[in-house]
């Protein structure tokens, strides 16, 4: 898997460490929809195409917060839907990480900070990862999720 | 009454022996009537005889002056029918036009929460944008005076509950299914049937509107993209319109050409995305994968050819921000071509899986009369054997220089839904095919810091997009849209009576509705 220009494209923010090694090779995500335009939500929808195929690393994405060790945010966290985050995040077990993609979800975007959005998503969990772009291509998500477990 | 103003058609014809009725014509194509307010539901009833559809209704409130504004047009003739009608600002309130307009209904309850007009007949107000377990009531986030409010923690009911034995309200949401769009549905149920499904929404709320005051018309085309990031092209491009009509601006010929090729990529891109879904949600996975790599196929090729995946940032405000080569624009249009053969076998194969008819057919059924009561629009009204688009009868762009048919369907079920798709996509690649790629000229206009305000519109993928903009010195005074599935969330519930558990994604899958572009 190569992208140009690597590892620009998704970081671990500073003092932040991966999920431990046992996730290496599973890990189950939930994506938490934030309040976002739909493009971040389509470049996940294409994490388990033929193409992309996040399932050949086991990386599963799943239904309920409580069988996922990582957690997807996307969109600036609507005022609506904050609550939500935090209530999802709460949910997970421990070791947990999370994971923001896209420029609302890490800095509220053209959105926040506003009357109905916040600066994205670490205001109400604490982000270990992000993945910027407007949409990020499905393969920089990709690389988020493989740092998140330690692979990449 | 002004006789002295000279009507362009419509209006003049259908209220001109109307006493008592004030005339403006502002723009060729738009007519403005101020009726009293006391006769508004009159002349509304009058417009409803005579087949005009209600646009949108656009609320202004201001220092001195709370307006309301009732935009209308007809689904197969040119023209816009503008009803002003101004409010007491202390009084605020209004008679509903829903009992006469059943598709008012979203549209008035959004100004209820917003500007707190109440609407006087009105069914059903209260609770829609801000959800009342979290907000206090009468904040009225659209007004002025407001900047930012905090939140306050209230409990909440459904309005109605199904009550018979063994009877439950499921809750699915606003966090669900593997990644869906928040929206909390309460689904009415007495085991394995569901009666009734009442979606909640705006859990997505951004306030774009409210963002959008005091910013330039550059920086709100950029809310207005993001508005629904897979349909930036539909919604910025009707914006843009708004604009360009208010301030004036005269958008370049090769512009114009750009715009519609640009438009038609998306549809086709989107229109794949939605078929997709579709199989998905029926566990088609084969299919689902077969059409996820087409999807894929298209977003490279959109992003080989502008730089960007979904078309952002490529709209501005008189003409395009980057003219595109017609040597591009033939190898885009050849990798469109080359997977229009596919999708006719995936087509082809599609409808002779019965296993997979067994879950599309009849699922979710819109009739003909209740899409024209609701006023649908798009492609989910045109399943439903309803012909409206707005390139055709308001036509923009280039669409009137080219050929193409708007395909219908009779049945208005989700198998009806998913041919109205193929078909269209097959139109798309036809009209991109017709485009005179070869023009020549600028693709942008000088663009001049003025004032004026405008209805614009566009035909996105999901439907009739509608922007109003209300500019001064450049800068946007008052900013209103009605994104399709705005108006086509109002026919979930038509689609979802009486179904059965299993059926409910696929049902919100053959919708094809955005919740983003809805909740905006």
């Amino acid at each position: 898997m190569r992208w140009q220009g690597g590892k620009t494209y998704a970081r671990v923010r500073e003092g932040d460490r991966p999920l431990p090694p046992a996730f290496r090779r599973s890990v189950h995500v939930r994506v938490i929809d934030a309040g976002d335009c739909g493009a971040c939500l389509n470049e996940i929808g294409h994490l388990n195409d033929p193409i992309y195929n996040a399932h050949r690393f086991g990386i599963f994405i799943t239904p309920t917060p409580r069988h996922a060790d990582v957690l997807l945010v996307i969109g600036p966290v609507t005022a609506q839907m904050r609550e939500e985050l935090r209530t999802s995040y709460d949910a997970m077990p421990e070791p947990k990480r999370i994971v923001a993609v896209g420029a609302c979800a890490i800095t509220g975007g053209v959105f926040g900070p506003s009357v109905m959005c916040g600066s994205g998503a670490a205001d109400t969990v604490p982000v270990d990862i992000v993945v910027p772009g407007c949409p990020p291509p499905p393969w920089a998500i990709l690389r988020g999720l493989l740092l998140a477990c330690g692979r990449a | 009454m002004n006789d002295l103003v000279e009507l362009t058609a419509p209006a003049a014809q259908l209220l001109r022996n109307w006493p008592l009725l004030e005339y403006e014509a502002p723009a060729v194509g738009v007519d403005v009537v101020k009726p009293p307010i006391d006769m508004l539901e009159r002349v509304a009833l009058h417009l409803r005889k005579h087949d005009w559809r209600l646009g949108t209704i656009v609320a202004t409130d201001e220092q001195n002056a709370l307006s309301l504004r009732y935009c209308f047009y007809r689904a197969l003739e040119p023209g816009w029918l503008h009803l002003l009608v101004q409010v007491d600002q202390q009084a605020r309130r209004v008679p509903s036009l829903t009992p006469v307009y059943i598709s008012a209904d979203r549209h008035e309850r959004e100004v209820e929460d917003l500007f707190l007009v109440s609407f006087a007949g009105h069914p059903r107000l209260g609770d829609f944008v801000l959800h009342d377990d979290k907000w206090a009531e009468n904040i009225g986030l659209m007004r002025p005076q407001v900047a930012a409010t905090k939140p306050s923690v209230r409990s909440w009911k459904p309005h109605r509950v199904l009550e018979e034995p063994g009877a439950f309200v499921m809750p699915l949401g606003p966090v669900f299914s593997g990644h869906a769009e928040s929206a909390l549905f309460l689904l009415e149920t007495v085991g394995e049937d569901v009666v009734r499904a009442v979606p909640r929404l705006f859990y997505k709320y951004r306030a774009i509107e409210k963002l959008a005051e005091g910013r330039s018309i550059a920086d709100v085309l950029l809310l207005v993209e993001r508005c629904n990031g897979t349909n930036a092209i539909g919604n910025a491009w009707a914006y843009c319109n708004a604009v360009e009509t208010a301030l004036p601006i005269v958008v370049p010929a090769r512009a114009h050409m750009l715009r519609t090729f640009l438009a038609e990529l998306e549809r086709v891109r989107h229109h794949v995305g939605a078929i997709r879904d579709i199989c998905e949600s029926t566990a088609l996975s084969v299919a689902a994968n077969e059409a996820a790599a087409y999807e894929e196929e298209l977003l490279r090729l959109c992003a080989r050819l502008t730089g960007h995946r979904y078309l952002f940032g490529l709209l501005a405000i008189g003409g395009l921000a980057r003219d595109l080569a017609a040597a591009d624009l033939a190898w885009t249009l050849a990798g469109v071509r080359k997977v229009q053969p596919h999708l006719t076998s995936l087509r082809h194969d599609l409808e002779r899986t019965g296993s997979f008819l067994d879950r599309i057919e009849d699922v979710g059924i819109i009739s003909p009369e209740q899409a024209r009561t609701f006023e649908l629009i798009g492609p989910m009204a045109r399943a439903s054997d309803m012909v409206i688009d707005m390139r055709v009868a308001h036509a923009y762009g280039q669409y009137p220089d080219v050929d193409f048919v708007v395909p219908t369907e009779r049945e208005g079920d989700g198998f009806a839904r998913l041919r109205v798709l193929f078909s269209e996509i097959e139109q798309s690649i036809r009209i991109l095919e017709q485009l005179p790629t070869t023009i020549d000229g600028s693709v942008r206009a000088d663009v001049r810091a003025s004032t004026g305000s405008a209805l614009g519109w566009a035909e996105a993928p999901r439907g009739a997009s509608l922007h109003w903009v209300d500019i001064v010195d450049g800068r946007i005074k008052r900013y209103h849209c009605v994104p399709p599935s705005f108006r086509n969330w109002h026919g979930f519930h038509i689609a979802t009576e009486d179904f059965a558990f299993q059926d409910f994604p696929i049902i919100l899958a053959t919708l094809d509705l955005s919740v983003a572009e809805n909740d905006r």
